[in-house]
């Protein structure tokens, strides 16, 4: 113990041995670890627990019987439609945005950056109420459409734009810190070797920051399906047609189509466990290209 | 062209880097179209309404209810987080126990899952026949439809904010700030108490400030749990769902417009809070 190095081995184990003057006693410890496992527990695994159970209610059959309705699949379709539009539009949107803020030193800079965050903090609701006010029969627009035959609101047009809506600021603010402490010298010693703006893109910039860029699309990607406000007020409801998945969802609910509600819940909570496994595995992975951005 | 024109405004900086054109370009008339455009929209059709009706329509009894509820149980729910979500926060950064991992990971699932998934599970749960519901409904605890069922709703959506600003902060601790406190004859709990927390205030203002603003524009995870009883359990949003319903514009617009002052100024407040710590601390919230 009176040598240096078996002092410092000690003070590696001390989370299970000794208690120093630096941690808790280790009743604290156990209590304060049993808290936030109860906790967890309680509001995040009972209902992620109580989802597959109300699916699976009544046996494997019926779980499997209420998935094939028609409706659940154009639901399931017109979900994969809008975040297949929406995603790749915010991608470029983003690496763009982030190209701009992160490589050049403009006036107004900082500025930009709260607008591309102001999709954050607007209620979902909000959001599929702006394109009411905007295309909706009322509006200064509404009449001119209608003439012209297009339907923008209660059609796919309005679920797209209310869905890139509230995942605008997914990729962007993913790769702006990124690319901030990257800096600007990778591409400069691509362009001074004689690399064309597209090329020092591709080669060098792209390379970069791929993996910080697929974990913005994979958050993005999760919004994108899952979004519920914004799509809802937008999507008027019509069965087989404008309903997306979450919706789905909730019609069968308030007809108290249980199963079929909590089964097509299951395939959400699927897709958010793939996101969660994903991410964790991106994060161990590839932290050095993420954990600029894992400080929101 | 582009390089000598912005150097004579004095716009950006001289750059060897190409493209600055058209990403800005590119990224304004997105934002523009998007998400500019569109709000202007909202805040246009308030300022038609003019003054007087903006504000017998916003001092509406029903609206002014629905607008306490969604602001009251935001707050609650914020509250519990910050107590929840630092210890988790802690927990997670300071010790070691099986499954740690799987449990950082787990803190996410709120932003991972779809809300409407949200609120049907913990409605189901809640419900006098659920799994905890039925433990409560013995003890006349009522939470699925009340307005203890949104906080719960918001607890849900709100926690990984709290835990996901608060983390990263206590991670930057300097070991030796709690070895100097623990010299000078502070027990633990003093240190924790009086060096450490104060220390990581302003994270934990500003997760608050998050998670409540969150809340208070919260939709899909409220509705199926609220029981939307109007002046009761009747939340803001919902509000406005339903004055669209009825086709009732300005209403709709009106209330949206008092979430959305109240909401930019919650976002100001944290902007604020954010510079003030970086003065002080030399860290960001």
């Amino acid at each position: 113990m009176a040598l240096d190095t078996s002092a410092h081995e000690v003070h590696h184990h001390t989370s299970e041995t000794v208690r120093t003057a630096t941690t808790e006693s280790r009743i604290a410890r156990y209590g304060l670890i049993a808290i936030a496992l109860c906790f967890i527990g309680l509001f995040l695994l009972l209902p992620l627990a109580a989802v597959f159970t109300e699916a699976f209610r009544n046996g494997p059959g019926e779980f499997v019987t209420v998935l094939q309705d028609p409706e659940t699949f154009s639901a399931i379709r017109l979900t994969l439609i809008v975040a297949g539009i929406s995603v790749p539009l915010n991608l470029v949107f983003g690496v763009a945005a982030a190209w701009a803020i992160a490589k050049y030193e403009f006036k107004g800079k900082a500025f930009l950056t709260t607008l591309i965050d102001l999709p954050f903090s607007v209620s979902p609701v909000i959001s599929g109420l702006v394109f009411v006010l905007l295309f909706g029969s009322h509006s200064v627009l509404g009449p001119w459409l209608q003439s012209h035959g297009i339907q923008i609101l209660f059609a796919v047009p309005g679920i797209v734009l209310a869905t890139v809506f509230v995942t605008f600021p997914f990729v962007a603010r993913e790769l702006i810190p990124l690319m901030q402490e990257q800096g600007t010298a990778d591409e400069e010693a691509a362009l001074s070797l004689g690399a064309s703006g597209w090329q020092t893109f591709w080669y060098v910039t792209l390379p970069n920051i791929k993996w910080g860029l697929l974990y913005g699309v994979l958050l993005c990607n999760a919004r994108a399906m899952g979004e519920f406000g914004a799509v809802s007020v937008v999507s008027g409801h019509i069965r087989g047609l404008t309903n997306t998945m979450p919706l789905q969802v909730e019609i069968l609910y308030n007809e108290y189509s249980f199963v079929a509600a909590f089964a097509v819940a299951t395939l959400l909570a699927l897709l958010a466990l793939v996101t969660l496994v994903l991410k964790s595995l991106l994060e161990l992975k590839f932290s050095a290209q993420i954990a600029a951005s894992r400080r929101h | 062209m582009t390089a000598s024109t912005a150097r004579r405004w004095q716009f950006r900086q001289p750059s060897v880097i190409p493209g600055f054109g058209l990403a800005l370009g590119v990224t304004l008339s997105w934002l523009f179209l998007i998400v500019l455009i569109p709000l202007s929209g909202l805040v246009w059709r308030t300022s038609a309404l003019g003054w007087p009706a903006f504000w017998s329509l916003a001092t509406d009894e029903r609206t002014v209810n629905a607008l306490r509820i969604s602001f009251g149980t935001a707050f609650a729910a914020a509250a519990v987080n910050v107590v929840f979500g630092v210890i988790l926060a802690w927990v997670l950064v300071r010790y070691k126990f099986p499954g740690k991992r799987i449990i950082d990971a787990v803190v996410d699932l709120p932003f991972a899952l779809p809300t409407a998934v949200a609120g049907i599970a913990l409605t189901a749960i809640y419900a006098p026949n659920g799994w905890i519901g039925s433990l409560l409904a013995p003890l006349g605890i009522k939470v699925a439809f009340t307005p203890l069922g949104i906080v719960i709703a918001l607890v849900f959506v709100g926690l990984p904010f709290v835990v996901r600003t608060v983390q990263p902060i206590m991670e930057e601790i300097d070991k030796e700030v709690e070895e100097a406190a623990a010299t000078l004859g502070a027990t633990r709990f003093q240190t924790i108490s009086r060096v450490l927390l104060p220390g990581l205030a302003p994270a934990v203002l500003t997760g608050f400030a998050l998670a409540f603003a969150r809340g208070v524009g919260e939709y899909g995870s409220v509705i199926f749990i609220a029981g939307n009883l109007p002046y009761v359990s009747e939340i803001a949003p919902l509000l406005i769902v339903i004055r669209l319903e009825e086709f009732n514009y300005p209403a709709a617009t009106a209330i949206a417009a008092v979430m959305l002052i109240i909401s930019f100024a919650m976002l100001l407040i944290i902007n604020l809070i954010q510079a003030w710590s970086r003065r002080r601390y030399g860290y960001g919230a």
